[in-house]
Formats: structure tokens, sequence, C-alpha cells
């Protein structure tokens, strides 16, 4: 992470030697041992086991038949893996459509809310309400809604004559990404707004008043105030999002089952490791998923580093 | 603050566009206010609508829920669903074991959270980067990869079935957030205010806690919240760690229920529609009583100093 | 403010009122689904002084069925057993999605725990879990004479009975009687191009007034409830049972024939989103008037017949069609009672199993949850027969198809996941013989 923008902004320490620098560096540690040692408990090792297990055969049931090291062999038949590059791509197609409609209107829903208005408060609590409703229940409720035979969806779009008959969003391969993006942006843009929006409530008032004073309009002081000082929680909200939009997997369960065409990453890994039994070769499918995630949070690091110029 | 004389007399000084003139009336500020208003509407309607439809559906009788055609309005209405929903032990219990989860993680997420946020954002000293991306690295391993192994480990603790398997291993995803959003907020922080404590005398901990905590405060709650909400709502560990069902938490019992005389095969709508609509409106309720300390935080005059 | 104060209002009042219900239920007595089933008490356990001087006092765990009324019979015959013979058994409800289910017990028998005794497994379980289980042969095996044959086979893998079988269920066709006599059929479908003529026909007839009815539903997701399906539509055809002989045999004319056929009827007499529809999607457009035949488990006839059913008196159930060239079939479905071979009381599993699977218990599980029973005797009954019709013997005879799990042991998800994936395809548009060869390959891959 960046330490230019805050450089600017942490407490001028007088450097009276080194003697300053190693109590900060003791102090900085100290505070961090207890977040070091949930990470050292409960993370290690099962993320140790997992690595180690994608060198292996081992298979759930492995039953009376030894596990035995096989080096990189579940790498190199997860690089043919075809099913597996299409899941990584649909993936991919699905975090980059619903991030960017999760960004686009969280933005705006986190600014609406800001702004004062009668009833912001009430706005707050209720755009909390999709978050809030657990994600196998709303998956269930909007395969419901989406059903081209008792659905609410299908039902309203042809009283307003949007459509003409009935349309299987979730079966129709056209349509199907389309509805489960749509459900998802539905479910988490809260989570988007809400942290945009503490990251609006920290910026002082006063920089707008002296913008207004100085005749900046609106726009301008968007473009010169308030985005570069949100930039950080921008950073964090994109980095999480995105995430966990890599990492779906409810929605895309309740909606299609283990349908070939609509397999997530993290539905392959799943339906391997659960369904196939492959624990080893599901374990080499799960560094894999950790590395293209890790690379896309490289990205954003960079180009967050980059644009600060 | 400048009173409105002020700004009328300085208005009045400078030239300003007709647009401008313009908005600054009654008439004009109605007008600008109105695609605001559509664009609230609208986001009550998307927000909502589904929320509503489970509302209606909770209220009708199980056998009108699929009927075409559609219903908007439940004609006979039932409390029926309720009272089954309430009725069944397990799932008042899951009330108490999710808020005993959530809660417990939430606050030990936050305060480990926040001393670390402090280190990493206030601190200077070799190795932020690397604990951070460290936090990061823990969270973003697929769930299911690491299952097995969480299991062994629970197992090997004697958690299995208990509580405790669930509160530890839902810091994995808790904690990293935590961190990463307090962080920012911790760097983002101008440094006068501690400098004048330091300067006052006061310890490190002294500043984190009488200075720091209270302006980041819109920080914590958010976090707070989502970190909630996040464990409150989680399923695969909750299935795969807990088996008895007076153990269970919100998601697993959801899941459970089945229709009076039914069958496995059955999904009892009204009875999910329900419990989901009773779990909701207390997270409601307790967004609405907190956004007083989310205000609180901004106007205690500590960014005034 | 006063919006906000307004708004808290309502929701304080709201939860007042939930909380005053949760009150008012808690205080009524037990729900009125336990009244019912205490009309018929628990069978006694046969020889239980004899049980009890050699296995009193001793703790055994069983894991049953979900929560709910399976669950509530699990804990009736449990204490039953417990008062009758002194061991005690703990009832421990198994997770209600099936793959969770099969998650628990494979942990469990990794890590060769001694936790479970007794397991309640899918019939499509006993080849994965063979090596786990305790041959139940010696003690059982004049017991499991009384069941159906084909369900006790499908269970006894290399000449040991692992599972003893607890309930069936198979595959039947549910018509609406009263469509087909508007129409002017006198008899429900025979064949499947019968079936399909016919569901056009009152299909064009009734989205005149009903804009939502369609002719036929059934199961199409991309899941185990669609292999079930298939495997059905196949064997009627004659196109065999999908792997035979030690060999994929999925890919051949009839299989293309009778699937390009079901394929053919998607969005024309099965609704488009059909490809999505599980047991329940299918069971609430049949029971809510919105469709004139269903395939579905016998589950469905309790609904169908029960208070507030839109279809109740105007519907019967016969076996599944075949094709031209083939017979009827219904594909197995149920449960089957197993003891882990790391369980430290393998013969007071052994006892508990002999008990749930006798026919007594099985007659109190037909009556009271109106599961199919897997004792021929049982089927015959009056009593169970009056309260499950499906079980007359027109029906109950059907040849039963089971899924090749006995013969792929642990690759059988794997294979099937392979089999519902293609179906799935076919389903949403594209012929089968562009997707069976593949299907096949695959699966001759998994059986080496």
């Amino acid at each position: 992470m960046s330490t230019v923008a805050t450089s600017a902004r942490a407490p001028r320490r007088r450097r009276r030697g080194t003697k300053l620098q190693r109590r900060q560096t003791r102090i900085g540690w100290l505070l961090l041992l207890p977040a070091l040692a949930v990470v050292a408990f409960v993370a290690i090792y099962p993320l140790g086991k997992t690595v180690y297990q994608s060198f292996t055969n081992q298979e759930f049931l492995a039953g009376l038949e030894p596990t035995k090291w096989v080096g990189l062999e579940n790498y190199r038949e997860l690089w043919h893996d075809t099913i597996f590059r299409d899941s990584v791509w649909l993936t991919i197609k699905f975090t980059l459509i619903t991030v960017s409609f999760e960004f686009a209107l969280g933005l705006i829903i986190a600014l609406v809310v800001n702004s004062s208005f009668k009833g912001r408060g009430v706005m707050r609590a209720v755009m909390l309400v999709p978050w809030a409703i657990p994600t196998v229940v709303a998956a269930q409720m909007w395969k419901w809604m989406l059903d081209d035979v008792f659905g609410v969806v299908n039902d309203i779009l042809l009283k307003l004559h949007i459509i003409s008959h009935p349309h299987a969003w979730i079966s129709d391969p056209a349509t199907s990404l389309a509805a489960v993006s749509a459900v998802d942006i539905w479910k988490t843009t809260p989570f988007v707004a809400l942290l945009l929006l503490a990251g609006l409530q920290v910026i002082p008032q006063d920089l707008y008043e002296a913008a207004d004073v100085d005749g900046a309009s609106k726009l301008q002081q968007f473009w010169r105030i308030t985005l570069p000082l949100l930039r950080p929680a921008i950073l964090v909200t994109l980095i999480f999002r995105t995430l966990d939009a890599l990492r779906v997997f409810d929605v895309f369960a309740v909606f299609f089952g283990n349908r070939q065409d609509t397999q997530t990453m993290a539905i392959y890994a799943q339906s391997t490791i659960v369904g196939d039994g492959h624990v080893g070769y599901g374990a080499a499918v799960s560094v894999a998923i950790f590395l293209i995630i890790s690379l896309f949070v490289v990205i954003y690091t960079v180009v967050n580093r980059v644009t600060e110029e | 603050m400048t009173t409105a004389a002020e700004t009328e007399a300085r208005t009045r000084a400078r030239p300003v566009s007709r647009s401008r003139a313009f908005r600054r009336t009654p008439l004009g500020r109605a007008l600008v206010k109105v695609p605001l208003w559509i664009l609230i509407v609208a986001i009550f309607i998307y927000a909502l609508f589904p929320f509503y439809w489970a509302l209606r559906s909770a209220f009708m009788p199980a056998n009108e829920l699929f009927s075409t055609p559609i219903k908007y309005w439940p004609t006979d209405p039932t409390l029926n669903h309720f009272r089954e929903v309430l009725n069944s032990s397990f799932f008042r219990r899951a009330l108490l074991n999710s808020t005993i989860v959530a809660g417990s993680v939430t606050l030990i997420s936050l305060a480990i959270g926040s001393l670390a946020a402090y280190a990493l954002g206030r601190f200077r000293f070799h190795g932020r980067s690397f604990v951070l991306y460290l936090m990061l690295s823990m969270t973003i391993f697929p769930q299911i990869a690491i299952l097995g192994a969480l299991y062994t480990m629970i197992s090997n603790f004697h958690l299995y079935d208990k509580l405790g398997s669930l509160i530890l291993t839902y810091l994995i995803f808790t904690l990293p957030f935590t961190v990463w959003v307090l962080t920012s907020f911790m760097r983002a922080l101008p440094g006068e205010l501690e400098e004048a404590a330091y300067v006052d005398g006061a310890t490190p901990l002294q500043v984190f806690y009488k200075v720091l905590l209270p302006l980041i405060a819109p920080g914590l709650v958010t976090t707070g919240l989502l970190a909630f909400i996040a464990a409150w709502n989680e399923y695969l560990y909750a299935v795969s760690f807990i088996q008895t069902p007076s153990h269970y938490t919100v998601p697993v019992a959801i899941v459970s229920f089945t229709p009076e005389g039914g069958n496995a095969f059955q999904v009892p709508w009204g009875q999910i529609m329900a419990a989901t609509v009773i779990v909701t409106l207390p997270l409601i309720a307790a967004v609405l009583i907190l956004q007083k300390r989310i205000l609180a935080g901004l106007t205690a005059g500590a960014v005034k100093g | 403010m006063k919006h906000r104060l307004l708004l808290l209002a309502g929701v304080v009042g709201a939860i007042a009122l939930i909380a005053s219900l949760s009150v008012a239920a808690a205080s009524s007595n037990k729900p009125s689904r336990v009244h019912k089933a205490t009309a018929i008490t628990a069978p006694k356990v046969p020889n239980a002084k004899a049980i009890r001087k050699k296995y009193g006092g001793q703790k055994i765990t069983f894991v049953g069925d979900s929560v709910g009324d399976g669950h509530v019979r699990d804990t009736r015959l449990a204490k039953r057993f417990t008062r009758d013979t002194g061991i005690k058994v703990k009832v421990v409800p198994h997770p209600a999605a099936s793959d969770q289910s099969y998650s628990q017990l494979v942990r469990a028998f990794s890590q060769k725990s001694s936790s479970i005794d007794v397991a309640m497994i899918d019939v499509v379980w006993p080849g994965a879990f063979a090596p786990y289980l305790v041959n139940l042969k010696p003690k059982l095996g004049k017991q499991s004479k009384l069941h159906i044959q084909s369900i006790v086979q499908n269970d006894t893998i290399n000449g040991r009975l692992v599972a003893m079988p607890w309930f069936g269920d198979y595959g039947i066709l549910y018509y609406r009687t009263d469509l087909l006599k508007k129409y002017g059929y006198k008899a429900p479908p025979t064949t499947w191009n019968q079936l399909f003529t016919m569901a056009r026909k009152i299909q064009t007839g009734e989205q005149k007034t009903n804009k939502s009815f369609y002719g036929f539903v059934f199961q199409g997701n991309a899941y185990e409830g669609l292999t079930c399906n298939a495997l059905e539509w196949i064997a009627s055809a004659g196109g065999g049972t999908m792997i035979s002989g030690g060999k994929a045999t999925i890919d051949n004319a009839k299989a293309r024939t009778i699937l390009d056929a079901m394929r053919n009827q998607i969005g024309k007499t099965t609704p488009r989103g059909v490809t999505s529809y599980q047991e329940d999607q299918t069971e609430h457009a049949f029971d809510d008037g919105n469709a004139a035949f269903a395939r579905n488990w016998p589950y469905q006839y309790g609904i169908g017949a029960g208070a507030g059913s839109k279809v109740k008196g105007k519907f019967s159930v016969t076996v599944l069609p075949h094709g031209a060239s083939g017979k009827s079939v219904g594909t197995v479905g149920g449960w089957q009672l197993a003891v882990s071979k790391f369980s430290k009381r393998k013969d007071a599993a052994i006892e508990f199993v002999r008990y749930m699977t006798s026919p007594a218990v099985e007659k109190f599980d037909a009556l009271t949850n109106s599961n199919v029973p897997t004792i021929v005797s049982v089927a015959r009954d009056k009593q169970v027969r009056a309260k499950n019709p499906y079980l007359k013997p027109s029906i109950a005879s059907v040849p039963r198809v089971t899924r090749p799990a006995k013969f792929l042991k642990t690759h059988y998800n794997e294979a099937s996941k392979v089999i519902y994936q293609g179906i799935n395809q076919i389903l949403n548009g594209t012929p089968a013989k562009n997707v069976l060869p593949g299907v096949e390959s695959k699966l001759n891959q998994i059986i080496k």
C-alpha cells in the first residue's frame, strides 16, 4: 500500500536517532500480535494443508488406498482442463459486470444518502435490507420470482407491456448470466454503498463550504474534493467486492445446480472436491483460484499507485 | 459558518449565471430536487420490492403461494407461517445462537482489528504491507478448499458441534476485512491531534482509545455492521461443523424447515418467508438505533479540534 | 427525524407482535401433527428381554432423517427402543441438503470416527461406503428376505449386505382425471407419444383460459433428480440403463430418439423453465392446477389429496409411459440403514437396525409419514394401502431400474454429474447426437 499520499498526513515525529524508530517498531508489532496470532492459529494450518494436498492424489473417500505425492501432476492436468478454463472466463465476466454496476450504483446511493434531505436515516436502514437477507434465502426467492410460470417478475413485465410473453430468465442460456448478475447486484450494492458512505462521512464539511464560497460547481467539487479523498475507501471496496465476486457460489448453485455452462470457479472447486471426491485435484484448483484472485489484487494496487501521481 | 446574510451579500457582489440564479429560487430548488426524489423512490423500490414480496408471501396460505394469476396482496391472510416458525424450538434457539456467534465474532474482530489498524496506519516500521497482504491472502482461499483441514482442526480442539468452532472460523473472513477498512480510516486521519496528545504526555494506548477511536467511529460502526451480517448469514461452515439442531444457526435452521406433515422434497416457502421477515426486522431496528452513533462520531467536534 | 421515529415505532411494533406470537405459540401445547401421530403408538421391540440382557445400558448414535416429521418419527421409535431394551439411542438429524449429508458421512468415515453407529444412507451410496460398513447378512439376512429383492441386491456389494432397505421411492406419473375426461380420453397414456399428444391437446384447450397451463412437468434441473428422470425415459424406451456390462451404453439410437423427443417438448408442452425445476416446482405446478401430467415421487400424492389442494379429487396416478419398444419403469429412490465399521457397539447397533426395518415399524412409518415401505407384506396391508393409494399392485409392482451406483462405487457422483449435465444440455437445446458421444466417452474414462 502506498505511503506517498499518507506521509503528508502522518504525524511528523522528530527523528531522534534510531531510538524512536525502534520504539515505533516494537509498539507496532506488539499491537499486531493479536491479529497475527489469529492468523497463525486459524489460517496457517488449513491453508498449508490445502497447498500440500494439491501435490497429492488424495480422494475424499480415500478408503483403503494410500494417498501419495504426485508432484506437479495435478497442476499439469489443470492446465489442460477446459472446464476450469471456461469457469475462469465465466467468473471474470460475472465479476466485471457486477462490480462495475455495483460500484456505480453504490456510489450514487452513498452520495444521495450523504446529502442532506429528510428521511435519509430511513434510507440508510432501508438500503441495508438486501444485504441483510441470508444469501441462501434471497437466491431461492429470486429463483421463484424469475420463474416463467408463476414468477412475479414476468407478471409485472407483462403487465407493463415490456415483454410479450413470459421469459425463462434462468433456464435460457442467453439470459442466464444477466439474471444471476441482476440478483447479485441487488444483494451486494448495499455493501458497496455502506463502505463508500462511511468514507464520505469522514470528509470534513468545511472543505465543501469553502468550495461553495469560491464558486465551485457541484460537479467540480465532486471531482476535486470527493473522489480524491474517497480514494482509500474506493480501493478497499473494490478489492473486497472483486474478491467476493470471484468466489461467488451460492447464487449460481441455487439457480443452476451443476449446469455445465454456468459453473463458476468456486462451483467447480466444490463439485471437484465434494461431488467427484478428488481432494488433491480440488486443492490444486483452489490454489489456482487463489493465484487468479491475487492477480486482481496486484492489478488494483498497481493501478492505485500509478494513478496517485 | 457563513450566515445567510453574508452569502446573500457575497452573491450580490459577484455576478452569477442565470441558471445559477434560477436554482436559488424556491421553484428552482424544488425542481432540482425532483430528479433526486425520483432516484430515491427508484432505489427504495429496487431495494424493498423483494422484501415486500417476502412479507406478502409470509402472510399467504401455503396453497396460494404458487397459484396463478399472481396475487400481489394476500386476500386471505394467515398467521400460520409465523406461528409454525416461532413454534419450532430449533428456530428460536437458532436466533440466539446466531446472535451469540455473530456478536462475538464482530466484537473480537473490531477489538483485534482496530489495534492492528492503529499499528498499520499510524506507525512506521518495516513489514506493514506484508502483514496487510498476509491478512488478505488468508481470506482469498475458497471456503470449500480449507473446509476439510478446518474440520480436522476443529475436531482436534474438541470444538465440533459447538458454537466456538464457528466463532473461530468466521474470523478468517471478518478479520482481514476489518483490518483493511479500519487501516484506511486510520491512515486518512490528520496527525495534529495525535501530536497534541503526545505533547500532553499521553501513552500510545491512550492516544488510541481517547483520540483516534472516536474519530474513526463511522468506520467502526460500518465494519461492525457488515461483519455482523456476514457472520449471521454464513452457511457452509455452519452446516459442516454443527450437527445438533439446538446448536443450529439461522441460515441452517431456515434451510431445515419442513412443512407440517410434509416431506424432505418440499420447500416450505411460507415458513421460510416468515423466518426471513422475523430475522430482518431486528437488523433494521438495530441500524436505525445505531444511526445516532454514526452521526455522533462526526459532530462530536473532534474534527474541528 | 419524525420519519425515523415513525419507522422505528413501526419496526418495534412489529417485533413486539412477533414476540407475543412467539410467547403464545410456545405456551400452546404441542403442534397438531404430534396429536395425529400419537394415535398410533410405536410398535414394541420383539425379543426385548433377550436384547436387554446382552446389550442393555449401551449407547449408540443414530444419524437419521432431517429435522421435521422424519426426525420426530425417528425420535419416537428410538424412545420406544430404549424403553424396551435399555439401549440408549441418541438421534441426530442429518443435514437437509443431500450433498451435505453425504459429506458429513464421508468426513466421519475418513477420520475412522466412532461417533456414528447407525447411519441413514441414500439408495445410491452403498457402493461408495461399502468398505466402511458392517456386513449385515449373518444377523439380518433372514429379515432381508422380507424386503423387495431388487433393493436388497442394490444394497449387497461383493456378497456383503452393507445396508438394510428402510423406505423406498420410485417415479410415477400423475395425471388430471377431470381434464382427461373433458378432452375425451378414457385412460391415461401408456406410451410417450400418447402422452405428448394428449398433453398438447389439453394444453391448447386450457391455455385459452389459463396462460400458465402446461401439458407435462418433470425435474429438469442439472442435479441428481434429472439422472432419475432420464433413466426412466431411456430405460422405458428400450435404450438400456446407461451403464451395463462394465461399459457406458448411454449413446444408442433409442436413447437419442427419446431424449430428442423430450427436447422438442420444451417450451411447447413443457414450460421453458422446466430445466431448472426440481421436485418442489413440479409439485407446485401440478397441485396449483397448471399441469395435466407430472412425473414425481409418491410423496406428491399426499399433498395433492390434502386439504387446500386445488386438484383434490381430480387426479390419479399410474406407471410412467414407455417407448414403442420398451416397458414402463420407475427409478428407485429411498433410504437404507447401515452400521459403521468403526462403531464401538456394533451388535447393539444391529439390533436397532433390526427393529427399524421390521414389518411393524415399516407399517408405522407408512401410516404416520406416508413413506413407501420396502417390505412386500406391508405394502399389501389394507390400512397402508388406504393411506397410500399408489401402492396398489398395478403401480407398485412396476419394474424398478436402479442407477449404476453399485457399479461405480465412489465414482457415482462424478458419473451422475456427467450424465445430468449432458441431459440438461440436450433439454436446453442441443441435439442428442452432439452430446451423448461425449457423455459416453467421459463415463468410460471414469469407469476405468
